[in-house]
């Protein structure tokens, strides 16, 4: 396979628009993503911007193809650290698919480049986040405590 | 997803080498999984099949290849159900021994002969 590629897969017991609303939540810093806060009209062609709680700038991009509920894919480009700044963006896929009394979330980061370290270094990142906005959504509360 | 499947799924040695093998190189066909491993395709196909119904594998079709990936959102569900606990009573332990510390007046350490 060409390039890098991690595929995250999470089931919530939710509907795919309250799920959509925590994604792509604009209005506050969101509790499940460390206390990030996010910005964007969610059009296609507009541009993305998630800003870290200390105010710096973690990843820009642009808003590629949107469907309500469903699908939004955002080219994806870090700020944070010259070297991933450096390799040129990445691209995420969130896709919504409604399963009985689940929603199936999968986030796919992909990477244009053999063994981006971009990719290697959200790994890490991606479940927890997951696992925040799961609990988040089914027990209106986080375990975790924010990332410092 | 329940926990009683990721743990079953983990309790074969050959579906953890698989996992490895897909943390190494992320996106391989069943082919690639199967290259210079000492196990039947149908084998492989079978763990295979275990690992996605426990969700610590996805697969996608692209083109006339199925690709499989590694999931780590389960992976990181038992860390912080199992692990992030002990770590909790290590950090209770130093703070209570931060505590100790602070409010023993220094006075009262031996001396040194």
């Amino acid at each position: 396979m060409a390039g890098s590629q991690f595929v995250y897969v999470t089931f919530i017991r939710t509907t795919p628009q309250r799920l959509w609303d925590a994604l792509t939540d604009t209005k506050a810093p969101m509790d499940y993503w460390f206390g990030c806060r996010q910005e964007s009209d969610w059009k296609v062609g507009s541009r993305w911007t998630l800003t870290m709680s200390d105010g710096r700038i973690a990843d820009t991009g642009t808003i590629l193809e949107i469907e309500p509920n469903k699908r939004a894919v955002i080219e994806w480009h870090n700020q944070f650290k010259p070297e991933y700044t450096a390799e040129g963006p990445a691209r995420c896929v969130y896709e919504l698919e409604q399963m009985a009394d689940v929603v199936k979330l999968t986030i796919t980061h992909t990477h244009p480049r053999e063994n981006a370290k971009y990719i290697e270094a959200v790994s890490g990142g991606w479940p927890k986040i997951l696992s925040n906005l799961k609990s988040l959504l089914e027990s209106g509360a986080i375990i975790l405590k924010p990332a410092a | 997803m329940n926990d009683d499947a990721v743990f079953r799924a983990l309790a074969d040695a050959s579906r953890r080498l698989l996992l490895d093998r897909l943390h190494r190189q992320n996106g391989q066909t069943l082919s690639d999984l199967c290259d210079g491993l000492d196990m039947t395709r149908q084998a492989v196909t079978k763990h295979l099949t275990i690992l996605e119904a426990a969700n610590l594998v996805s697969s996608r079709k692209e083109g006339r290849e199925k690709l499989h990936f590694i999931n780590p959102v389960p992976i990181n569900a038992i860390a912080e159900r199992w692990i992030a606990k002990f770590e909790q009573q290590r950090l209770t332990a130093l703070s209570a021994l931060k505590e100790h510390l602070e409010t023993t007046p220094p006075s009262r350490k031996k001396k040194k002969d």
